[in-house]
């Protein structure tokens, strides 16, 4: 890797001029610039002084919404950690049928919209639970716990199975082998774990304005509710930068924990053992549809509901779903037809935007060294701001000529890019730097020139991490819930808001609705994540034969 | 440090017909074998054979369809490994990365209880043992291949266990090492008089450490030579 990189960063005498493409930078740095550090600049300096601080802080109920927010990541955290560690177990050290699938069902949950994940809580729960801390808890466990599992198991995976017999053989019960050389071993894994889902649980907004009810709002909820319901923008702008100081807090001790807890491992996989008895195969088994089960529970609920009104099967909500009154003259509010197309023309702006972008920023962070750093970082930052944060900062920034664009629904999509953006780096980035420069030079012995040799190596290299990075986004975008909630009107929805929205209203017709809406987007969600995973495995297949 | 209570005149290993198939594979047929007091013994055979399987099996870390182990004249067919006072050194060694040379020399009297100072004081002897004065405090993962064979020998030692296990102690190792390292093996197992089975696939290396040698087809019911590779785990 370092190899590689020294190879890219010598002046390659057969490669298009680094200067072109380090001007191609200039596209995505005025992105950034023009929709996420002006935006944020402006919700900094607007809003935050010192009486709008006093002001805000001084607030009823803010502290119970600061304890709520923390408690409930605290405990969603701890219990995700808690259920997430056996089918970790099960994947990391196992080898056995239904294995991939296994694992591919558990990471799910995580790459549904928030939104799919509340709905499908609301459709499974007992009315009782909807509207308290557990259905909040509850959902963020089912999220996150691919975090955990996938973490964690990999970590696992690299332990060899014979560390533990050798603690056997130097007198070791199974309850210290577990104390003294598992758990610290995975101890890297399970604290980059907890703080992922931590910071995940600490800002989720989807999950919590639709589970946790008015009664439970979590900072994130309260920054929406006092910029769109109570046009309170400066308390809303504190709160936000508030949450903005914690995360940063939290992410900071987290680099800390992290590098401390480093223990130098081989990188290869250890051999996954197999059942060999009839117990560890019934157990296996078990833990398998266990698992299996509590992964598809709340997906199924969802499915079958939007089939229910009223206590009845029905196909009534699929097929009326362009209607937008109840009964003549009863509107609905929502129209959730129009939703599907504005969401898929959000989404196809989006994608192509932050590929653009991402594909740009790629090509110059791959050859500028440490401006390049500075980009890629930069492009990451839309990552760890709140969507809802953003939303605000885009809201109170383009809503004075020349830039009144708060109407404009490609605002919304935009945002969307930006939280895209950072996934096609990573998804480009790699196989950019990877490219030792001397195939370039072969290229050119072969008689091509610069330009053809960059087409015929770098971007036919390129096409599949596109498709991927293009499906990234398009999943993203259409699932993104948080800045699309402060800049769509009513009456303009997209299908995340207008789910939320039609869950808000009384009634069965509505609800059904908005389990159709959430249906179909869990159904597309997993096609793009599915296009994903295929095309990861095929080039993994290179790479292996390579 | 408490001594390996032995019944007298008892084989320090005993493997009584022990039979290990997996799945449909047959590994070990019957396979009887045993190792005297203080005797060092190389367990011989093509790869295959079956002779890591044996080692686990009297280690307690791989079942028996049947037949029994003994240690010390004591049947331990039943207990789980961290009972049978067998000390084992793992082809690829297996020290704990996430604890220095001292804690990892320690951790088999960590288990029994063992208090601090004495830990100490017993570290202190095992590494002089195996000639790797002072190494308290290095890093496991900073070792030479030499150096890391040795710890994971004082390792095994340290807790006194009733016999030491030792799977392809040497392989892997370049030539000089290797020569120097079954010397060093052979004068500490000597010197500390602690019974031994040893895997190797190397006859100039059984003679040169062990007492006798055994080859592992010839001690089954049927002289199974099934030239596969060692059975998964």
């Amino acid at each position: 890797m370092d190899a590689d990189r020294a190879a890219l960063s010598r002046p390659a005498v057969n490669a298009p001029p680094r200067s072109l493409r380090i001007a191609l930078a200039a596209v995505p740095v005025a992105f950034l610039a023009l929709f996420y550090v002006w935006p944020l600049t402006t919700l900094l300096g607007r809003f935050l002084n010192v009486d709008a601080v006093v002001d805000a802080l001084n607030r009823p109920g803010l502290a119970r919404t600061a304890w709520f927010t923390l408690w409930q990541a605290l405990v969603s955290t701890a219990l995700t950690l808690a259920l997430g560690l056996a089918p970790a177990f099960l994947l990391g050290r196992w080898e056995f049928r239904g294995r991939r699938v296994l694992r591919a069902l558990v990471t799910v949950p995580f790459l549904l919209p928030t939104v799919v994940v509340g709905a499908a809580f609301v459709s499974l729960l007992p009315d009782a639970l909807v509207g308290t801390p557990t259905a909040v808890i509850a959902a963020h466990v089912f999220f996150n716990i691919a975090v955990v599992v996938r973490v964690v198991g990999a970590l696992w995976e690299r332990l060899p199975p014979d560390l533990d017999a050798a603690a056997r053989t130097l007198g070791a019960p199974p309850v210290q082998v577990w104390r003294q050389v598992t758990l610290p071993l995975l101890r890297p894994a399970l604290v980059s774990s907890s703080i992922v889902v931590f910071l995940f649980t600490f800002t989720s907004f989807g999950a919590v304005q639709i589970l946790g009810g008015s009664e439970h709002p979590t900072i994130e909820v309260e920054v929406a509710r006092r910029a769109l319901q109570l046009g309170d923008v400066s308390g809303s702008a504190v709160l936000a930068v508030l949450q903005l100081v914690v995360l940063g807090a939290v992410i900071a001790i987290a680099a800390r924990l992290q590098r401390r807890a480093r223990v130098p491992l081989a990188r290869d996989v250890a051999p996954r053992r197999r059942p060999v008895t009839r117990r560890q195969r019934l157990a296996l088994a078990g833990g398998t549809l266990l698992t299996a089960a509590v992964v598809a529970a709340p997906l199924v609920a969802l499915a079958l509901s939007s089939f229910r009104i009223g206590g009845h099967w029905t196909f009534a909500a699929w097929t009326d779903l362009g209607e937008t009154e109840i009964r003549p003259g009863l509107g609905l509010g929502v129209d959730a037809a129009g939703s599907i197309l504005r969401s898929l023309r959000a989404a196809a702006l989006a994608t192509a935007a932050s590929v653009v972008v991402g594909a740009l920023a790629s090509s110059a962070i791959a050859v500028a060294r440490q401006h390049g750093r500075l980009l890629d970082i930069g492009l990451m930052l839309p990552l760890a701001t709140s969507g809802v944060t953003i939303g605000l900062g885009m809201l109170i920034t383009f809503d004075r000529a020349p830039v009144d664009w708060r109407g404009e629904p490609w605002l919304v999509a935009l945002g969307h890019a930006l939280v895209a953006a950072p996934f096609v780096v990573r998804t480009i980035l790699p196989v950019l730097t990877a490219r030792p420069a001397e195939w370039l030079d072969a290229a050119a012995t072969l008689g091509a020139t610069p330009s053809r040799a960059w087409w015929e190596i770098d971007v036919a290299r390129l096409r599949r991490p596109l498709v991927v990075a293009a499906a990234f986004a398009a999943a993203i975008s259409l699932g993104e819930f948080g800045a699309t909630t402060l800049l769509s009107r009513s009456g303009r929805e997209t299908v995340p808001v207008a789910i939320a929205r039609l869950l808000g209203r009384a009634g069965d017709i509505p609800r059904a609705q908005a389990f159709v809406l959430a249906t179909m987007l869990a159904v597309v969600t997993t096609a793009l994540i599915l296009v994903v995973d295929s095309f990861d495995r095929e080039s993994g297949g290179e790479h292996a034969s390579a | 440090m408490p001594l390996p209570e032995t019944t007298v005149d008892a084989p320090a290993l005993e493997a009584d017909t022990v039979t290990v198939s997996f799945g449909p594979r047959l590994v070990l047929d019957a396979v009887s074998m045993s190792v005297a007091p203080q005797e060092i013994v190389a367990l011989r055979g093509p790869s295959g054979s079956g002779k890591t399987t044996l080692l686990r099996v009297i280690a307690g870390l791989v079942a028996v369809d049947s037949g029994s182990v003994r240690v010390a004249g004591i049947d331990v067919t039943a207990e789980p490994t961290h009972r049978r006072r067998i000390g084992m050194v793992f082809q690829d060694n297996q020290l704990f990365p996430h604890r220095d040379v001292a804690a990892n020399v320690a951790f088999g009297l960590k288990m029994q209880g063992v208090g601090k100072r004495l830990r100490a004081q017993r570290v202190e002897e095992m590494l002089e043992l195996v000639g790797l004065r002072g190494f308290q405090s290095r890093s496991v993962t900073t070792l030479s291949g030499g150096e890391a064979k040795r710890v994971a020998l004082a390792r095994s030692l340290a807790p006194a266990p009733a016999a030491v296990l030792l799977d392809e102690p040497l392989t892997g190792l370049d030539r000089e090492l290797h020569d120097q390292l079954a010397a060093d093996l052979a004068a500490v197992l000597r010197s500390h008089r602690v019974s031994t089975l040893l895997v190797t696939h190397d006859a100039a290396e059984a003679a040169a450490i062990a007492d006798r040698s055994v080859l592992l087809p010839s001690l089954g019911r049927a002289a199974a030579a099934d030239a596969c590779e060692d059975p998964p785990r």
